[in-house]
């Protein structure tokens, strides 16, 4: 063994966003949630699932946000998560008929469950090592699921069909419309409610955390309990995302949550900011409408947008959607101006 | 008895190709404090190119050595182009980088050859091993070949220049950058090394896995698995947790019921975690200190 002890100042994992920049203002919010209110009433019921499986994978990129963005942390592994949230909901319809919107709330608390053991190992250790495990995590999930073991219940390679709810109280809307609304209400509590965390004593640990461990720990802030309490929140809030896009998609199979799930979700944050809470949106809208675009014109080739496309931001645009809206903002003002 | 030899001999030959990858990538992660995620698919890619150059007609060790040369060059060029100018960017955009690399190999493979599987072939053959029928000679060779390349590397880092300032460069850049190395080119060629190194897995384990776009993801989980039992911080680490990890993986799938092939990954998870908790730094590896 060499003489030389190792010594490591480590960089911090990801650049600091003040906690202002993480959100919108009042006004944009509301005009945002408006245009997302009245959009359905003028679209086909297609579109009306692609904005309910928009809305799914933006809160689903938004649990990222939380825990890297936030806390500094990173997943590969959301897929497992959004995997285990989806076969809850799943189960609990079609096996012990519960009200599917009771078991969102069940997936979410299993997940938080779920992440919250499995980061414990993982989370004493630098980013790189939790990089791995949930690396390793979201590979390993489609076998795990396919297990004999489980079978009776998971379907195995088949999978399960889930019934999709009608719309309540005998109102005038398709299914799809209905649970366009039901996805955006719940949506909206997230978001809500993840921006409200972000302000909050834990929060402010997140942050501290992120920017800096060692003096994190110094100011008295519980390194690993909250470092693993950041990883249960996201894997818990991917599972309810999870939920909402079994009942969406009515089916879940264990091909569905692979790696490439996990890559897209990864993808999703940093196009829209990481640490930016309404870069979600914009993430979530790439990953959805790019690979329609790219399998239009080959099939097999979305990965290689994806790919070039994740370059082109990290060297072009590392802040992603903030960015953007930051510069038009600029823009905007010296428009007013002159 | 008889089964219990063949099982650790064909765990050695299947942990041979875990070494490589688990080689290939400590030695990334030496240079560059990185775990590179697109290793298996840069091994696949290159298993690939040395499929086509024998559909082309080029001899099996011609093609060896042409895609060897070419993966070489390929690791040093997606240094300089696409991760030098990433080096003193947060840990984040690394990670997004690799990912980026995984989704753009897997898919152009993809696009290129399609996804259909298709034989690979061995150039040792796939009898009985010296008339023995514990091990067939396709396994012998790929420890054969590894052994090989392992005392390769030795020589190269012990005795050679080169091989003396790649280790400084990765132990201690700035020193090394004071007496005249030239640190960059040290971390170009450890990708280019280390690209060589992953092409050899990939061509080994071709006949077994056969070759399609995904082949590697196993192999590289699994060569994770190695890195880490072994440490990853020590090159040598790597290479005995990779024989130790294929061991453990032909054991299990055979003593314990109900754990087949199906259940691959998850025990590759299973060994990450459970060296995380119980060793984090490894068999051999060095625990990293932090400076305050």
């Amino acid at each position: 063994m060499s003489a030389i002890q190792e010594v490591v100042t480590e960089a911090p994992a990801v650049e600091a966003v003040p906690k202002r920049a993480m959100t919108l203002g009042y006004g944009t919010s509301l005009a945002l949630l408006l245009v997302l209110i009245l959009v359905p009433l003028f679209v086909k019921n297609f579109i009306i699932f692609q904005l309910t499986m928009l809305l799914i994978y933006a809160v689903a990129v938004l649990a990222l946000n939380i825990l890297t963005g936030g806390s500094g942390q990173f997943s590969l592994g959301q897929s497992a998560f959004y995997a285990v949230g989806a076969y809850t909901s799943a189960i609990l319809m079609e096996h012990a008929d519960i009200n599917y919107a009771l078991t969102l709330p069940i997936a979410g608390i299993v997940c938080f469950v779920f992440g919250f053991l499995f980061g414990q190992p993982a989370l004493r250790l630098s980013g790189v090592y939790l990089a791995l495990a949930t690396f390793a995590l979201a590979t390993a999930m489609p076998q795990l699921l396919k297990l004999g073991v489980f079978e009776k219940w998971t379907g195995g390679v088949q999978g399960l069909v889930v019934t999709k709810p009608d719309a309540p109280f005998g109102l005038p809307m398709s299914q799809d419309m209905w649970l366009y609304y039901f996805t955006l209400a719940v949506s909206v509590a997230i978001y809500v409610s993840s921006v409200n965390l972000l302000r909050s004593r834990s929060g402010r640990a997140f942050m501290a955390i992120r920017d800096n461990e060692i003096a994190a720990s110094a100011m008295g802030i519980d390194v690993a309990l909250y470092k693993t309490l950041a990883f249960g929140v996201s894997a818990g809030i991917t599972g309810v995302a999870g939920g909402l896009g079994a009942i969406a998609v009515q089916f879940v199979a264990p091909d569905g949550y692979t790696i490439t799930l996990a890559i897209s979700l990864f993808l999703g944050m940093v196009v829209g900011g990481v640490g930016w809470l309404p870069g979600s949106i914009v993430g979530s809208a790439f990953i959805i409408f790019v690979p329609n675009i790219a399998e239009g014109i080959s099939k097999g080739l979305s990965g290689a947008v994806f790919g070039v496309l994740l370059f082109l931001v990290i060297f072009l645009v590392p802040h992603g959607a903030r960015q953007v809206a930051v510069v038009a903002q600029q823009l905007l003002g010296k428009f007013k101006k002159s | 008895m008889e089964l219990f030899i063949n099982q650790v001999l064909a765990g050695i030959a299947t942990g041979a190709i875990y070494a490589c990858m688990a080689l290939a990538v400590v030695m990334i992660y030496q240079a560059i404090d990185h775990l590179n995620f697109a290793q298996g698919e840069m091994a696949m890619f290159s298993t690939f190119i040395s499929w086509q150059l024998m559909q082309w007609g080029i001899p099996y060790w011609g093609a060896f050595v042409l895609t060897l040369a070419l993966s070489f060059a390929g690791g040093v060029l997606i240094e300089r182009l696409l991760f030098k100018p990433l080096a003193k960017a947060p840990i984040l955009t690394n990670v997004a980088g690799f990912i980026a690399l995984y989704a753009i190999i897997n898919s152009v493979a993809g696009l290129i050859w399609d996804f259909t599987i298709k034989q690979y072939p061995t150039p040792f053959g796939s009898s009985p091993f010296l008339g023995s029928q514990l091990i067939s000679t396709h396994q012998a060779g790929m420890i054969g070949v590894t052994i090989l390349l392992l005392i390769l590397l030795y020589l190269f880092f012990q005795f050679t220049r080169v091989g003396l300032a790649m280790r400084a460069a990765a132990s201690v850049p700035e020193s090394a950058r004071l007496v005249g190395i030239n640190t960059s080119w040290m971390i170009a060629l450890g990708w280019g090394m280390a690209a060589a190194i992953g092409s050899i897995a990939g061509m080994m384990i071709a006949p077994v896995v056969f070759l399609e776009p995904n082949m590697m993801l196993g192999v590289l989980i699994y060569g994770f698995a190695a890195a880490v039992l072994g440490g990853l911080t020590s090159p040598f680490g790597a290479v005995i947790g990779g024989f130790l990890v294929g061991i453990f993986e032909n054991l299990v799938g055979t003593y314990i019921p109900g754990v087949g092939n199906e259940l691959k990954l998850p025990i590759a998870l299973a060994l990450i975690i459970t060296v995380l908790v119980v060793k984090p730094a490894g068999l051999f590896g060095r625990p990293i200190v932090k400076r305050v």
